[in-house]
């Protein structure tokens, strides 16, 4: 066997993305755009592709793709058309797909992929361009296909990358940008379970071995779902890449091009797929049932004042202003209208690092019990703000405010009236204060001595009373003023 | 008084208006006429009694409760079998649409009804409306009124027969390279071509999209007028209709153009026209001359006929049509399949491939298959280039010539057809040759203007001759105007068939 030490590999990946826009509609028909509905339900004419039927390009569609395509830094073309590429297959009723071949809407561009060392790499974007999905066959009967054709006609953006990735962990982060993109730009729900986003990546080898260079063939793997499978996916083919071209000195990309594999995501390995010779002629030609799209710069723009501050941009900002850390900017920074919540509890006079530490704890928790965004938790930035700041007055203590927060969470209501009911608000009351210091000290005297006698478990035993101060007073001491008087009684 | 066949549209219009005749006693004129005389024509697939005398019904109670009866109302008409209904069949005349009930209703045809028209039935057509002769109907074959042994011409050669045997007051068809013009012609009634876009193509079933329009043919300009006011104007279902006001063109049709200036165009007015048909269109030019118009020869380079040493025909236009429309034809026919509606091949197949070629091949016919396969082959990699794009380049050259004709002109004059209509059988065992019965409409489809065809008489043998007037985008009224001045000139005789006229 030949000695590998002195390869150096470089894995080349380019990868097209296929992101489902969440318009109301579908890209050439008035049927809704939804998942999940019973089979063949949100069908018309036009997406069943019934005689006579004429596709009605969706504005809205458009506009997203913009949207995304400014995000990324393309070029907006003046002038895009559509075109029909031509393919037999029982989910594509017209057995044509309305895409766009040689002149696609957004061109050129990059998107920033923070990766997991806190590195930002940058991948080029060559081109998305804007086409309708197909439908589904439905498999569950050994006997025979059944096709649902809900899904024909959704608007799906595909984002063609270039080979700019290296690595398993790059294409995955790639993914996850891409995903926090869309999402912040709701565009799309992104959402993986419902297929919202598909990965087509391209991979291939190069090879140094002596001073030469050596690729192996560009391998395109299809329909990935999740972003294990795609970072598996890569894996593997370098291995597999890698192991074959050390056994066969042919396989190279310019003995054998491009191939096509299919990946198992049960066994975790591609397998080579051999496609019909007549399925590489797609016939593209113009569709003549539309017109083509023209975009002025006034329409470019007023979609490019919608976008804002992107996400990247964002984290930056809140670890600089607001001295938030990498991990709590990066975690409020996953979607637009959490962050909006952070900003706009800030400018309502609260502090950023208590609201800060209100969306990351209960509110996190809850959003992740619930599968949803900070934001979709229900708790508005003016309650935020004003919680915040009852904590920092001292009105309730942290713990009361988090019992405020789950009530609010739960049954709605603002944070003041909710204290009040739930019997929370700090007592103010200086005797009553005074009574649970004392409890607390007399109730533990080895503690009491402990501090006194300033030994090094002074700190956690002065904690350890403020524990019990807060036990005795449910909540209700407020805990500067419990300190001090603590203290003073300590001394004393 | 009058029969209700015996009238135009218009006049039986107000016939039904001034209730000297109901909606119902001139649809069951047209239905009794259809039974009795369909068998021999055979211009309907598909005749929808029952539901056309519930329409006319209606009618008739609108009117006796006073309420406005619409520009069409209680007039008897006929559709071409490739426009969808929700009710009934649309077949397009072909086996693998043989049994398709659409679950829509065409935007056209919709307008028609809306306008007070009485449907009678789906009429006859070449198979996707691909042919010239309505011969490559898988249904039915159709005759020519004026001699049974003849052609109606195509592909509405249903609606032409219909409208010229009178089987209905006026009819809808479909023009690609011809279809409503050609058969015009030769079975003598009035076929208007409209501007691309000009009406919605929504629920027609689609054979060359860029190419495809719905259009009147009628017994007389004023009714193609009226017919197309009906039908005309935007739709939002079709991104191709466009968004220019519609005329009333029947309220100007009668008001002649002043200072009308004709073009003739020299490429079609050449010594190979047969003479007959030459004479006709001199005999159009002196109805115009003699109303004022003044003649011009205009020249359309890119749409010349040339002639081969042995006496063949040729022409760019021809030969740029059949890329452009057979191209798209591949695509808009790949539908189908067998798999979601239409003909599924009742044999046991092995793969969802062999369930498609099956049923395809048995259920389109060959002109159809023909152009399948010319139009994939224009589109396959390697070829587009020189058969695609090239036909797009010469379809741009086409449309200028027009563009620049009509900066000098108004209208042109010349032929519709090269020949009167010709005996059944006589071309179909060359499609080239039947191709050439499109010659002289089909660059008027590749430049997206409106064109119509009028009958101006018989030949020595008693068949129809019939010229052809152009005009600008959008230039319909106009169109109609002077076309009307050409038929006010001939003295309004109307040509009425052997077949059509009423037993006494």
């Amino acid at each position: 066997m030949t000695t590998t030490t002195a390869d150096k590999i470089t894995p080349i990946i380019g990868m097209e993305i296929h992101v489902e826009l969440d318009t109301a509609t579908k890209m050439f028909c008035r049927c809704r755009n939804r998942f999940g509905d019973p089979p063949n339900t949100n069908v018309c004419p036009v997406c069943l592709g019934l005689p006579g039927a004429l596709p009605v390009m969706n504005r809205q569609a458009v506009e997203f793709s913009m949207k995304a395509g400014l995000a990324l830094g393309c070029t907006v073309s003046a002038f895009s058309k559509w075109d029909r590429k031509s393919y037999y297959y029982p989910d594509l009723p017209k057995n044509y797909q309305i895409s766009q071949y040689d002149l696609p809407l957004n061109v050129g561009g990059a998107i920033e992929v923070p990766l997991a060392d806190g590195q930002v790499k940058r991948v080029g974007i060559i081109r998305a361009h804007l086409e309708e999905d197909a439908g589904k066959n439905l498999h569950d009967d050994p006997t025979s296909t059944k096709v649902d054709l809900n899904r024909a006609g959704t608007p799906l953006l595909e984002i063609v990358s270039q080979p700019d990735m290296h690595s398993a962990e790059e294409a995955g982060a790639y993914g996850r940008a891409m995903q926090r993109l869309v999402r912040w730009l709701s565009v799309s729900q992104a959402n993986m379970q419902m297929g919202h986003m598909r990965f087509e990546p391209n991979i291939n080898l190069h090879i140094e071995r002596e001073g030469a260079l050596y690729k192996t063939p560009i391998v395109e793997v299809k329909n990935l779902n999740s972003f294990r499978s795609l970072e598996r996916c890569v894996e593997f083919e370098i291995q597999r890449q890698y192991a074959q071209w050390r056994q066969d000195p042919n396989y190279t990309l310019e003995k054998l091009g491009k191939e096509n594999r299919g990946f198992d995501d049960v066994t975790g390995k591609t397998v080579f797929q051999r496609e019909k010779e007549e399925a590489h002629d797609y016939r593209y030609f113009p569709d003549p049932d539309l017109m083509p799209v023209v975009v002025d710069e006034a329409w470019s723009g007023r979609i490019a004042a919608q976008i804002g501050e992107l996400p990247l941009p964002r984290r930056a900002r809140y670890m600089q202003q607001y001295a938030l850390s990498f991990k709590e900017a990066d975690a409020l920074t996953q979607d637009a209208p959490s962050g909006n919540l952070l900003d706009e509890a800030v400018a309502a006079g609260a502090t950023a690092k208590r609201v800060t530490n209100l969306l990351l704890g209960r509110i996190a928790a809850t959003a992740n019990e619930r599968g949803c965004c900070l934001a979709e938790v229900g708790i508005t930035a003016g309650q935020l703000a004003e919680l915040a700041k009852m904590m920092d007055a001292g009105t309730v203590s942290a713990s009361a405010a988090d019992r405020v927060l789950v009530e609010m969470i739960e049954k709605g209501g603002e944070p003041l009236t909710t204290a009040k009911a739930l019997n929370l608000l700090a007592v103010t009351d200086t005797a009553q204060l005074e009574a649970w210091v004392d409890q607390a000290i007399t109730a533990n005297p080895e503690i009491v001595a402990q501090i006194r006698a300033g030994d090094k478990k002074a700190d956690k035993a002065r904690g350890f009373l403020m524990g019990q101060i807060m036990k005795l007073s449910a909540g209700k001491a407020p805990p500067a003023q419990a300190k001090a008087m603590l203290e003073r009684k300590l001394i004393g | 008084m009058t029969a209700p066949r015996e009238m135009s549209a218009l006049a039986l219009r107000d016939a039904i208006a001034a209730g000297q005749v109901s909606a119902a006693e001139a649809t069951r004129a047209y239905l009794d006429a259809i039974e009795r005389q369909d068998g021999a024509i055979r211009a309907y697939t598909q005749v929808f009694a029952d539901r056309a005398m519930e329409r006319a019904a209606q009618i008739d109670a609108a009117r006796a409760a006073g309420k406005p009866l619409g520009p069409l109302g209680g007039v008897p008409v006929s559709i071409k079998d490739n426009m969808c209904t929700a009710w009934g069949k649309t077949t397009c005349a072909s086996k693998i649409l043989e049994n398709f009930h659409a679950p829509y209703t065409a935007t056209a045809v919709q307008k028609l009804e809306a306008a007070g028209a009485v449907i009678l039935g789906k009429t006859n057509m070449d198979e996707f409306a691909m042919g010239s002769s309505t011969e490559n109907s898988a249904l039915q074959k159709t005759a020519n009124p004026w001699d049974l042994a003849r052609v109606p011409g195509g592909s509405s050669g249903g609606a032409a027969a219909g409208v010229s045997a009178r089987l209905c007051a006026a009819a809808l068809g479909s023009d690609t390279g011809g279809s409503i013009r050609q058969p015009a012609a030769l079975c003598g009634c009035v076929g208007l071509k409209p501007t691309y876009g000009r009406v919605s193509r929504y629920g027609l079933v689609a054979f060359a999209s860029s190419l495809d329009q719905i259009g009147p043919l009628a017994r007389n300009v004023p009714d193609a007028a009226l017919m197309l006011s009906a039908i005309a104007g935007h739709d939002g279902h079709d991104s191709t209709s466009a968004d220019t006001p519609v005329a009333d063109y029947a309220a100007t049709v009668e008001r002649p153009v002043e200072g009308l200036r004709v073009g003739l165009v020299k490429e079609f007015i050449s010594d190979q026209l047969n003479g007959e048909i030459r004479a006709a269109v001199e005999k159009a030019a002196k109805c115009l001359t003699d109303a004022g118009a003044t003649l011009v020869e205009i020249s359309l380079p890119h749409s010349r006929i040339d002639v081969g040493a042995d006496g063949t025909l040729s022409s760019y236009a021809v030969a740029c049509y059949y890329i452009v429309a057979t191209a798209e034809a591949s695509s808009n026919l790949a539908r189908y399949d067998g798999a979601h509606y239409g003909h599924r091949t009742p044999k046991t197949v092995g793969d969802i491939i062999e369930l498609y070629s099956q049923s395809r091949a048995e259920g389109f016919g060959d002109e159809v298959k023909r152009r399948i396969m010319l139009g994939t082959y224009a589109l396959s990699s390697g070829y587009y280039d020189a058969h695609y794009l090239k036909a797009l380049k010469v379809r741009r050259l086409i449309a200028e010539d027009f563009r620049a004709a009509f900066g000098q002109v108004d209208v042109l004059l010349g032929p519709t057809s090269p020949e009167v209509a010709f005996r059944a059988g006589a071309k179909t065992a060359d499609p080239l040759t039947m191709y050439l019965s499109d010659i002289y409409t089909i660059s008027v489809n590749l430049a997206g203007i409106p064109a119509i065809s009028l009958p101006v008489g018989l030949n020595s043998t008693g068949l129809p001759l019939a010229v052809q007037l152009l005009a600008g985008i959008f230039e319909e009224e106009k169109l109609l105007r002077a076309a009307r001045m050409v038929e006010r000139g001939l003295g309004s005789q109307e040509l009425v068939p052997p077949a059509g006229r009423e037993e006494k």
